[in-house]
């Protein structure tokens, strides 16, 4: 008796429910960790407060092919539009400008990595997750999602970062 | 130093544990415990040589390593494969198509890989299908058949798929001999009536593509096996014959009748010559010509309505037969392209028949008879030994590059190497159980690497754990390099093996490719960056332009979609990457689900029946968040006026 009794409420339940409104607000709440909103703090990988994607190091050339490159003080607008073209085909995926997406916005990455580190995270992700510090608190930052290896060459990326460097 | 110590101990003991075994002779199926290490490759190491086994009524191709017996793929090429999505997907369903309709199985047999200059180039592997006469090519540097072409004029295309030595053509043969063309007539007026047709397809030297360039009409026999000369016999090819008696019925009796039926030997040069003088008949016919471009990864059947062929009565120097005892199967040349072996399958004996005496006798006319217009040259003017009361029912024969050979016995269930030249026995091996084919890489070829016989068994039996009344076809590998053969491991193997093809891995691995260049995509339904997702409406057919990377398709909500609408996803993989392929499976998907290599695109059918929203997903663990990787599709009733969206947010 007491059992059928208890298949009626759970019934009477189910009737509730089905016949709320598809548009009704979702139904729990919970507290969240507030994000992180602090930008552009100087490098200190034991800070474990510090979100890697905020992390300001200009000094970590990362682990790759690229041991030095250099900009010239004027933007080159003919590398930029290929850039432009390449990252939109091979990269924005994942990275959108001015949005965090799949990976971190690209604007204003030289304010916080060198330009080989940026270079070498594009040709050489695989090993820069495992070996880089930033790339390894990147990964945790953002669900183990994996940078992909684009298989770009040298001069493709190097048209990237330049098309970056236009990105405030 | 110490390895070196610790090595010379272990082959010292090894020794004593031998001369003690060969005391006590004991029972030959017990293996020395070498043979483990011989065969075992550690992990993350490779085999040294490709083994490609044919799957017979499977209709595929298995891809193995040796000397593990390791299996690394398995190729469709005459049936539909669900791991691939090969034959069901849209840019693949098309390679199964002939002039009996879309036929999504086979019955595979003998692969051969292309050489140059008499050598093995690894560039591609050709099989036959023997049911509903196809050649199939499977490019090696993607592991994939990308064209098919069904043979006219042939029915059991057994004498096949074999290359010459610089693939100048890949070859066909009918097993069954019908009605030239065909026609509607009574059985029992075979003899005289019904045709042989023996095929050579040109193989293009830059992209492999194949093209039927000529047919050779001979007499209604059954043409079995067939093998290329190669050196002083390049420009001929050889088949053997059974069933010369031209029986319709109860062959088993009545094909066995004559003591000797012929080895055919066709001047393919001469062909050429006869086709340029304009010598051929031009019949016609209709087959299926299937390419699969590799830019499009779409498949396209291009009909061809006429063949060229070459009636050998009327062409002198074209054909002639070679007598040889007892329904002779396997019909192999060895490396000098000198012996021409035939196996008498109801015989004892393995014939052996000399080029060069071969043509000594064509120069002297030294015939015996005709056949149908072609000249039988005399048995002993042709004849260079036979291996003497060898073993019971002899099928098939590889070289080494020592001067042995190794005949198969089916009957006796044995591996027997002999002697070309003084044709002596020098060791017999069982197999378990009636071995079929053997096979030597680079057996097929002037220069074999004779480390390795692999034999390919009919029967099991008691050799695994049963699986029900089915149990698995197998294969055994034999170390050929001492005097004597060395059993050193079976290894199980999907469908019917009949014949393989063996290459040492390093000719094959550097052209291996990764990905599939995006920039090179050049599918019609393409979607190259996510900017280009879409979802378009034409009528009740829908086509959506969606896109996989790691870990996220895009679009990944999709509305407007109704019931009775036709919906192509069209899917393209945006990973640069190795080994990153992504699967879509879409819930009640008809046609297929598809596995996406990087770069590639692919596509499939969906016909949604009910109302709903319904999930899609990645059936390929991609990465971390492969389980984030899915989306919807809003299915609508259908007269809804819910307009087509799709979003990424």
């Amino acid at each position: 008796m007491i059992k059928s009794l208890k298949l009626l409420v759970c019934l009477l339940l189910f009737v509730g429910c089905g016949n709320s409104q598809s548009n009704e607000k979702e139904k729990f709440s919970y507290e969240r960790t507030k994000k992180d909103k602090k930008e552009n703090v100087v490098v200190n990988h034991d800070n474990h407060d510090i979100k890697a994607s905020v992390m300001v190091d200009l000094v970590n050339k990362g682990v790759g092919p690229i041991k030095e490159i250099s900009f010239d003080n004027e933007i080159n607008p003919q590398l930029v539009s290929s850039g432009e073209e390449i990252f939109s085909k091979m990269c924005s995926a994942c990275h959108k400008v001015g949005k965090k997406f799949i990976g971190p916005k690209p604007n204003k990455i030289f304010d916080r990595r060198t330009p080989e580190w940026v270079m070498n995270m594009i040709l050489n992700p695989e090993e820069m997750v495992n070996n880089d510090p930033i790339a390894k608190k990147l990964l945790v930052e953002f669900n183990g999602a994996p940078m992909a290896n684009q298989n770009l060459t040298e001069d493709e990326a190097r048209a990237v970062v330049e098309y970056f460097r236009t990105l405030n | 130093m110490k390895h070196y110590i610790k090595k010379s101990l272990l082959i010292f003991l090894s020794m004593l544990v031998f001369s003690a075994c060969n005391n006590l002779s004991i029972n030959e199926s017990t293996l020395p415990s070498s043979a483990a290490e011989k065969v075992y490759v550690p992990p993350g190491e490779h085999d040294e040589f490709y083994a490609f086994l044919s799957g017979g009524f499977s209709g595929q191709l298995s891809v193995y390593g040796l000397p593990s017996g390791r299996l690394f793929k398995i190729i469709p090429v005459f049936s539909v494969d669900a791991e691939k999505g090969y034959g069901f997907n849209e840019e693949t369903k098309d390679l199964l198509n002939t002039s009996f309709g879309r036929i999504p199985w086979g019955d595979s047999h003998h692969p051969d890989i292309s050489q140059t200059n008499g050598k093995l180039d690894g560039r591609w592997i050709f099989i036959n299908e023997n049911n509903t006469p196809r050649i199939g090519k499977i490019d090696l540097s993607v592991f994939e058949t990308t064209e098919t072409i069904e043979i006219p004029n042939t029915a059991g295309n057994h004498s096949s798929s074999y290359v010459t030595e610089n693939t100048e053509y890949v070859i066909a043969g009918t097993r069954f001999s019908i009605p030239v063309p065909q026609r509607d007539m009574p059985i029992d007026e075979y003899k005289g009536n019904f045709k042989g047709v023996l095929s050579f397809l040109e193989v293009d030297s830059e992209d492999g593509e194949m093209d039927l360039s000529f047919q050779i009409m001979m007499p209604g026999f059954n043409y079995d096996k067939a093998h290329p000369g190669r050196g002083k016999s390049h420009g001929w090819f050889f088949y053997t014959t059974y069933n010369t008696e031209e029986a319709n019925s109860l062959l088993e009796v009545n094909a066995s009748q004559n003591d000797k039926d012929f080895i055919a030997a066709v001047n393919w040069k001469k062909a050429e010559e006869y086709i340029k003088q304009g010598k051929f008949k031009t019949m016609k016919t209709n087959y299926a010509h299937n390419k699969y471009d590799e830019s499009t990864h779409t498949a396209k059947t291009e009909w061809v309505k006429e063949v060229k062929v070459l009636d050998p009565a009327e062409l002198p120097g074209l054909v002639y037969f070679l007598p040889t005892p007892k329904s002779p199967h396997g019909c192999d040349v060895d490396p000098s392209g000198e012996y021409i072996v035939g196996s008498g399958k109801l015989s004892s004996d393995v014939t052996v028949h000399s080029f060069s005496k071969m043509i000594n006798a064509i120069e002297e006319e030294n015939f015996s008879g005709e056949a149908y217009g072609i000249p039988i040259l005399n048995f002993e003017a042709v004849h260079a030994g036979s291996v003497k009361q060898s073993g019971l029912g002899p099928l098939h024969t590889e070289f080494d590059n020592k001067g042995n050979a190794y005949t198969s016995f089916f009957i006796s269930s044995e591996v027997v190497k002999w002697k070309l030249g003084t044709w002596e026995v020098l060791d017999r091996k069982p197999s378990f159980y009636s071995v079929g084919h053997l096979m030597i890489p680079g057996g097929n070829s002037g220069e074999p690497f004779g480390k390795y016989a692999l034999a390919m068994n009919k029967i099991t039996k008691d050799r695994y754990l049963p699986t029900g009344p089915e149990v698995t076809q197998s294969a055994q590998l034999y170390d050929i390099t001492g005097s004597k053969m060395e059993l050193l491991l079976d290894f199980p193997t999907v469908g019917e093996p009949h014949y393989a093809a063996g290459i040492p891995a390093e000719l094959v691995k550097p052209r291996s490719k990764k990905i599939f260049k995006l920039e090179d995509n050049k599918h019609e339904y393409a979607t190259l960056s996510e900017r280009d997702t879409k979802v378009v409406r034409n009528g009740k057919e829908v086509h959506i332009y969606m896109t996989t990377i790691r870990s996220h398709f895009s679009p990944d909500n999709i509305e407007g979609i109704k019931v009775g609408d036709k919906v192509y996803f069209h899917i393209t993989n945006l990973e640069q990457d190795y080994d990153v392929p992504h699967g879509v499976a879409m819930i009640g998907a008809n046609t297929s689900e598809v596995l996406i290599m990087p770069g590639q695109t692919e596509t499939f059918i969906w016909e949604p029946k009910k109302v709903g929203v319904w999930p899609f997903y990645c059936t390929d663990f991609c990465s971390a968040l492969h389980q984030e990787m899915q989306g919807y599709v809003r299915v609508s009733p259908k007269n809804s006026s819910i307009k087509l969206s799709w979003s990424l947010d």
